[in-house]
């Protein structure tokens, strides 16, 4: 009879839930909420199976393996199924960018060289269809970053299911973006000069130029603040430590460099972003606890010679150096962001163990993102941002959503996309 | 006789200028240089013979020779006679065209009237109109031994008739130029002068070549309404040696072919790397002109600096220099060249090396000598010393490419030029210096043009520079107290190389006398001096590494052969009606698969173990743009004509990583620049195979056609707007005009009156034939419709629509056209016209049976489209054995080649990969891919080649340190950057 009762209201909310408007967000969380019989994969390498997961407030209460009391509650029966902590994008475009080709749709890249006081944050985009297109892959949270120039701005992260940029935020202006200079030029062949990478002569100086800034800005920051200058402020958080600082860089030689540089300028969160070279730094990553939020694993290798599963098993190798690895998506184009759970599956499949590679999305994008207070795994006292899938999430066949909750609302997993996919299926159906 | 003869005729010769600067006074005298080891040709050597010249020309050679009386006469006892050498491929003297001026919008259409529509076909050139003799670099290239050069205006594609010029010192251009229309140049490059953008590509460029050629028939035969002096040029030329500039081993290849659509046999200048592909090299029975370019070593000093360079840019600076005697050994004839070097002065030391890296001395004499001259059927008259030849020879100390012969003079049509006399006497040696009660140890080497010294006194050396101009001696050097920079200055008139001395001019200014005198070197360093002369004529002390297939990273040491082989207990995805089949063998013999079951016996097969593992047959991908070196041929909306087989590039390292995903065919496609793109290449990916062989066998023909965006040029900025189309509607006409003109030429064809042989449109007649299969690129419903409709009136049917990201919405219209489709598993967002992609598109077109395949367009998917098949489970509920024939048999079926390839069944192609795990699961890896029974990719031996890679990049390494310790020049390293092509690169 319960059984029966469970169905039924699983079916009702299924209806329920393909009812819901697009893009609509969910509504506030009013009552308890039970999630029964699923395998649940905690995100801190940790798997509990035949659980019970209990979330109330938008925030998660219990997670025991078993049986526990659910009386007043709304239960899911997910039995055979996984639930998992919502993946976390780091490093993302999502919302700033609609159509790639479309410049008018295009609010990632501000014109400048030192811009941090250029917020990401106020140009995201809720109703974006990019970012209701990751909801349905688990994908439930991003870092939402600026791009171009020597320091691009500041990022802030978001949940993926708001009416506005101010209920998306989850940790506003989390961190500040600088672009490392490069080792290498390209030669000028217009001019003659011979085609191909070389050293670039102007790095020194190029990291002067930032150093300077540095010096500056903490100057500033020290007096009467007059006259204002509003990307010496925006540097405040940075010299507090309320900020964190994103490097990205590739290369060896930039990847000593730029933790030198934090090192000496006082500079307490460093993160490095991309890190396709990182494997051969991992004494000095680890030593100096830098963590590493890499590429994509879906990139070629960097050159000829190289390994041809090297972007693969760049996150075993710094995982086992003991380097906290996340991975982020700004190399890749903005709508695989949603393909962020096969990057993962990825890295397990070049030999990370699956719960390892699990927290490459989860706690530790979250520990790297100063956000694992309250997300990154299914623990007691944080978010209950969390999904239902039918199988392994991180495998393509099986990562297949029944529900998902962010901070305890019930999300549609809706889209453009799948009303096209019911309109055409239908359009044929009725011929 | 024929002395009388030859004598006779210059008597005859009758002046027809007027002198009025004084009175006539001409000398007509003979030169005889006697007593000489005089090379007649590369493989004639006289001892003791006498060259008799007169008037430019040479009248005698040989032992009895009779010496007129007015004759100077030479001797040149202990000297050797060489004929001077042959550059003929020069641009001596000619003057570069300049560059087009830039402008804010694409050029189309031709800058000229009245010659062919296109600007870079320029063979009515003539270099001699161009021509100017240059003084200063005819002395470098005669310093270098070279007397006559065949020069040419080195810019279109077809670049006219060069010049054989005799790089005289003295006289005027009426006695140097010995040819005007020596041969014609032709190349791949664009001319300057025009900015017409067609041809945009290399295949665009070997398509125009097989045009104009046909288009020079039709024009010789009387065909053409119009004057067009390009083309009458063209003809012209035809009898002349036609040289083409192709540059790398595989532009070779590729314009060998080329050469043999158009039945012409190029003379072909070559890259240098022949060595890499030398069986494919000497196939093609061509006549090569090689450049002898050696890179330098990179400085390998900052390890992180190191770590970029390339293992085959490496390997390069390792075996280059074997690239001479490995033509030679496989008995291609070849010239050598200056071209590519930065000064003729390198010329010397690189062929040097090229000889102390095994090329054999008669062949290099040849190489620069006869061979040539006989290319431009000029052996009478140049590269040999032979009686009527012209006057050009080198007088040198000894043997022509010793490193210690001294070359002083090179003679041009009987002028002489010195550039060392042959009176200089030698100093070079060790001596004991005596200045003011000091005594030092001088040393004097180097050439004798340029000589070192060396001044030590109690073991420390001291800085010093050595002069000598006639006769005259000058030496400085730095005195011993290295707190003052003052110098000790020498001047000597040198008499006697056994004893030099003269004044010396102290620090104080004060002046003495010095005195030098010869020493021998002791007993023991003599026998060192002994033992490099026997060195050099053995090969190398370096370790040259062994070329590898491809010569580069991953490249195997051996071919690898096909093999007979069992798999024992697999999971067999048969893509049959068997399904997948469990605990399975597969047998693979002869390149087939041979049979399927259970417990199999193995005969004499390798078994190998699959229990646990996967077998599937190899991924095929519809839309592919590696291994190539060209995408797009841009420069025209239609690009029939050009074809991807012509530029195929079998070295892309992308083919391993494809095969190590489980990739074993691939179509390339043409890209998306033009509504009618070209010819794509449906090839095996048969690692360290030549381009030719990649190509899959029975093929069916195959073309690309694109729509939307990319053909309306709608995202290249502001630039691009003037090429018809610029919209959907254009696009459309695009296609009725070019049909309807298809249609006429095959009307006209078919008539049996003459017609002009037109490459793109016998391509479109083929699409209309429904001989040739369509590809096309395709987004939004509109335009999937039109294409369809186009194809409807002129009654032929559109093969595969390929990205067809709104496919789901027409598949109704789909299925009754018969249409495939070809897309991608997710891809969306990235323009405009993919606003309504979505991931179930796939779902839907195979839900209304349409043949639906998942491609990649990608050089990274392409490695994971085993990923991407399951996607299409996890988006609209596909089966898994039904996505996995997107990525194998359905490919396989729309490139027309599911007969050879697509699924395990016998009597298939053994095209096959062993998977560690469920193929479509991302946790699965391929670790071995076969084609034709021959394993390319095993995941064990890529371990063991990454070790040796290693290795070898160590030992690399250690040796360019060394070379930099030695002294020799080092480059800083260049990162060598990878070019990944899209649809949409241009």
């Amino acid at each position: 009879m319960k059984h029966l009762y469970i169905y039924i209201l699983f079916i009702a909310l299924l209806v329920s839930s393909s009812s819901f408007a697009q893009q609509t967000p969910g509504s506030k969380q009013t009552k308890a909420i039970a999630i029964v019989g699923a395998t649940a994969h905690i995100g801190n390498g940790q798997i509990i199976e035949n659980s019970v997961l209990v979330f109330e407030n938008g925030k998660i209460t219990s997670v025991n393996s078993g049986s526990a009391n659910t009386s007043g509650m709304t239960v899911i029966d997910a039995k055979g199924k996984h639930v998992y902590p919502g993946f976390i994008a780091a490093n993302s475009a999502l919302g700033l960018v609609e159509v790639d080709a479309v410049r008018a749709s295009d609010d990632q890249n501000e014109i400048g060289a030192m811009i941090p006081h250029v917020r990401s944050l106020i140009a995201y985009n809720t109703e974006s269809k990019v970012v209701e297109s990751m909801r349905p892959n688990g994908v439930l949270m991003a870092q939402v970053s600026p791009k171009g120039g020597r320091i691009s701005g500041t990022s802030s992260i978001v949940q993926l299911d708001a009416w506005n940029w101010e209920d998306a935020s989850i940790k506003t202006d989390d961190g500040i973006h600088l672009n490392w200079p490069s080792s290498f030029s390209r030669g000028r062949w217009w001019l003659g000069e011979p085609a191909g990478l070389k050293p670039n002569k102007e790095y020194a100086n190029q990291i002067n130029e930032v150093t300077t800034f540095i010096t500056d800005s903490k100057a500033y920051l020290k007096g009467n603040k007059k006259p204002k200058h509003l990307p010496f402020e925006a540097m405040q958080g940075l010299y507090n430590g309320s900020q964190k600082l994103f490097v990205h860089v590739d290369d060896e030689k930039g990847i000593a460099d730029a933790i030198y540089f934090a090192k000496n300028n006082n500079i307490e969160h460093l993160v490095i972003v991309g890190g396709a070279e990182a494997y051969k730094v991992t004494d000095l990553l680890k030593q100096q606890n830098v963590p590493v939020l890499i590429n994509t694993p879906h990139t070629l290798p960097a050159n000829d010679d190289q390994d041809y599963d090297m972007p693969f098993k760049l996150a075993k190798i710094l995982h086992d150096a003991g380097i906290v690895v996340g991975i982020q998506v700004g190399n890749a184009e903005n709508f695989q962001t949603r393909n962020l759970p096969f990057f993962a599956g990825t890295c397990a499949a070049y030999g990370i163990v699956k719960e390892e590679a699990l927290k490459l999305i989860t706690s530790n994008t979250a520990k790297i993102l100063g956000i694992d207070s309250f997300a990154g795994t299914l623990e007691a006292g944080k978010d209950a941002t969390l999904f239902i899938s039918e199988g392994d999430a991180l495998d393509m066949r099986t990562n297949i959503l029944t529900q998902a909750f962010i901070q305890g609302r019930e999300i549609s997993l809706e889209s453009h996309q799948t009303e096209l996919w019911r309109r055409y299926s239908e359009k044929y159906k009725n011929q | 006789m024929l002395f009388c003869f030859m004598s006779g005729i210059s008597l005859m010769a009758q002046d027809y200028f007027p002198k009025n600067d004084g009175v006539k006074a001409e000398s007509h005298s003979y030169f005889a240089f006697t007593n000489a080891t005089l090379h007649i040709s590369p493989t004639e050597t006289i001892e003791n013979a006498t060259l008799l010249i007169k008037d430019g020309k040479v009248i005698a050679s040989g032992k009895k020779v009779t010496i007129p009386e007015n004759t100077t006469t030479t001797n040149l006892e202990g000297k050797h006679i060489y004929p001077s050498f042959v550059d003929i491929y020069s641009t001596f003297g000619v003057k570069k065209p300049e560059r087009a001026s830039s402008s804010n919008s694409p050029q189309y259409d031709a800058s000229r009237e009245g010659y062919y529509w296109n600007d870079h076909i320029k063979p009515e050139q003539n270099a001699i109109e161009s021509y100017a003799f240059d003084s200063k670099m005819a002395s470098d290239i005669r310093e270098a031994g070279f007397g006559v050069v065949n020069t040419h205006i080195a810019d279109g594609i077809i670049r006219g008739t060069g010049s054989l010029i005799a790089l005289s010192p003295n006289g005027t251009d009426a006695s140097r130029i010995l040819a005007d229309r020596s041969a014609q140049y032709l190349s791949t490059s664009k001319s300057v002068a025009s900015r017409q953008s067609y041809p945009t590509s290399l295949m665009g460029a070997t398509a125009l070549l097989r045009q104009v050629n046909y288009d020079a028939d039709w024009y010789a035969k009387g065909l053409s309404e119009t004057k067009d002096r390009s083309l009458e040029a063209f003809n012209k030329n035809k009898g002349l040696v036609q040289i083409m500039d192709a540059g790398s081993k595989m532009n070779d290849l590729r314009l060998d072919k080329v050469g043999d659509d158009v039945n012409t046999q190029y003379v072909i200048v070559g890259g240098g790397d022949e060595y890499e592909l030398i069986n494919e090299i000497k196939a093609t029975n061509a006549t090569f002109i090689i450049p002898i370019n050696f890179p330098d070593a990179f400085d390998m000093e900052d390890p992180i600096m190191a770590s970029t360079a390339s293992l085959s840019d490496m390997r390069e600076w390792n075996q280059k220099p074997i690239n001479p005697s490995v033509l030679q050994k496989n008995g291609i004839s070849f010239a050598l060249t200056l071209h590519d070097l930065k000064k003729p002065s390198q010329f010397m030391p690189n062929l040097q090396k090229a000889i102390e890296y095994g090329l054999d001395e008669t062949v290099a004499l040849a190489a620069l000598t006869t061979v040539p001259a006989g290319i431009l059927g000029k052996s009478n008259e140049i590269g040999t010393l032979k009686v009527g030849s012209y006057a050009n020879f080198l007088i040198t100390s000894g043997k022509i490419f010793d490193k210690k012969t001294t070359v002083y003079e090179n003679w041009v049509i009987g002028n002489k030029h010195e550039i060392v006399s042959m009176n200089t006497i030698d100093i070079r040696g060790d001596y004991e210096l005596k200045v003011a009660e000091t005594t030092y140890d001088l040393k004097i080497d180097g050439e004798l043009s340029k000589l070192k010294s060396t001044v030590k006194t109690e073991s420390r050396k001291l800085g010093s520079k050595i002069s000598m101009t006639d006769d005259w001696m000058a030496l400085t050097f730095s005195s011993v107290d290295t707190t003052k920079q003052d110098f000790v200055r020498l001047s000597a008139k040198i008499i006697n190389a056994a004893n030099l001395n003269g004044m010396a001019i102290l620090p104080n200014g004060s002046e003495t006398t010095f005195y030098a005198k010869k020493v021998e070197k002791d007993a023991s360093k003599k026998s060192d001096d002994a033992k490099d002369d026997e060195d050099e004529d053995k090969s190398p002390d370096v370790k040259i590494f062994p070329i590898t297939y491809p010569n580069e990273a991953y490249g195997f040491a051996e071919k690898p052969k096909q093999q007979t082989l069992l798999f024992k207990n697999a999971t067999v995805w048969t893509n049959e009606a068997e399904g997948i089949l469990k605990n399975t063998d597969v047998l693979v013999k002869d390149g087939k698969i041979t049979k399927i079951g259970t417990n199999l016996s193995a005969g004499n097969a390798t078994v190998i173990d699959a229990t646990g593992k996967h077998i599937t047959s190899g991924i095929i991908d519809e839309h592919s743009h590696i291994a190539t070196s060209a995408v797009n041929e841009s420069g025209q909306n239609s690009s029939a004509e050009v074809t991807i087989e012509d530029v195929v590039d079998s070295d892309d390292v992308n083919i391993y990583r494809n095969l190590a995903g489980g990739v074993t065919t691939i179509q390339i496609l043409h890209g998306s620049a033009n509504p009618i793109g070209g010819r794509s290449a449906i090839i095996k990916l048969k690692w360290g195979e030549s381009a030719q062989n990649l190509i899959f066998d029975e093929a069916p023909k195959t073309i690309k056609f694109a729509l939307g965006e990319n053909v309306k040029q709608s995202n290249w900025g502001d630039y691009s707007r003037t090429r018809f189309p610029q919209t959907r509607m254009g696009v459309e006409q695009v296609y009725i005009d070019y049909f309807t003109r298809a249609k006429a030429y095959d009307a006209l064809k078919k008539s049996g009156k003459p017609f002009r042989k037109d490459l793109e449109l016998e391509t479109l007649v083929e699409i209309m034939n429904n001989e040739r299969f369509i590809t096309c690129h395709s987004y939004v419903q509109s335009e999937i419709n039109m294409l369809m409709s186009v194809a409807d009136q002129f009654d032929f049917t559109i093969n595969t629509f390929t990205h067809i990201l709104e496919g789901y919405k027409v598949a109704d219209k789909m299925k009754a056209h018969g249409v495939g489709a070809s897309t991608f598993s997710d891809w969306w967002a990235y323009k405009y016209e993919v606003n309504d992609a979505i991931p179930y598109n796939a779902a839907i077109l195979h839900n209304q049976g349409i043949v639906t395949a998942i491609n990649s367009d990608d050089a990274e998917m392409s490695r994971r489209l085993n990923q991407e098949s399951a996607k299409v489970v996890k988006y609209g509920g596909v089966s898994e054995e039904e996505a996995w024939k997107m990525v194998t048999l359905n490919p396989a079926k729309l490139l027309h080649i599911d007969n050879r390839v697509g699924s395990v069944k016998v009597g298939k192609d053994a095209d096959m990969v062993l998977w560690s795990d469920h193929p479509m699961s991302i946790y699965s890896k391929a670790e071995k891919t076969l084609i034709e029974g021959t394993i390319y990719f095993d995941v064990d031996r890529d371990k063991q080649t990454r070790d040796a890679m290693k290795k070898e990049k160590n030992e690399l390494t250690t040796m360019m340190l060394q070379a930099k310790n030695k002294g020799l020049k080092t480059k800083p390293v260049v990162k060598k950057e990878e070019l990944h092509f899209h649809c949409d690169t241009l």
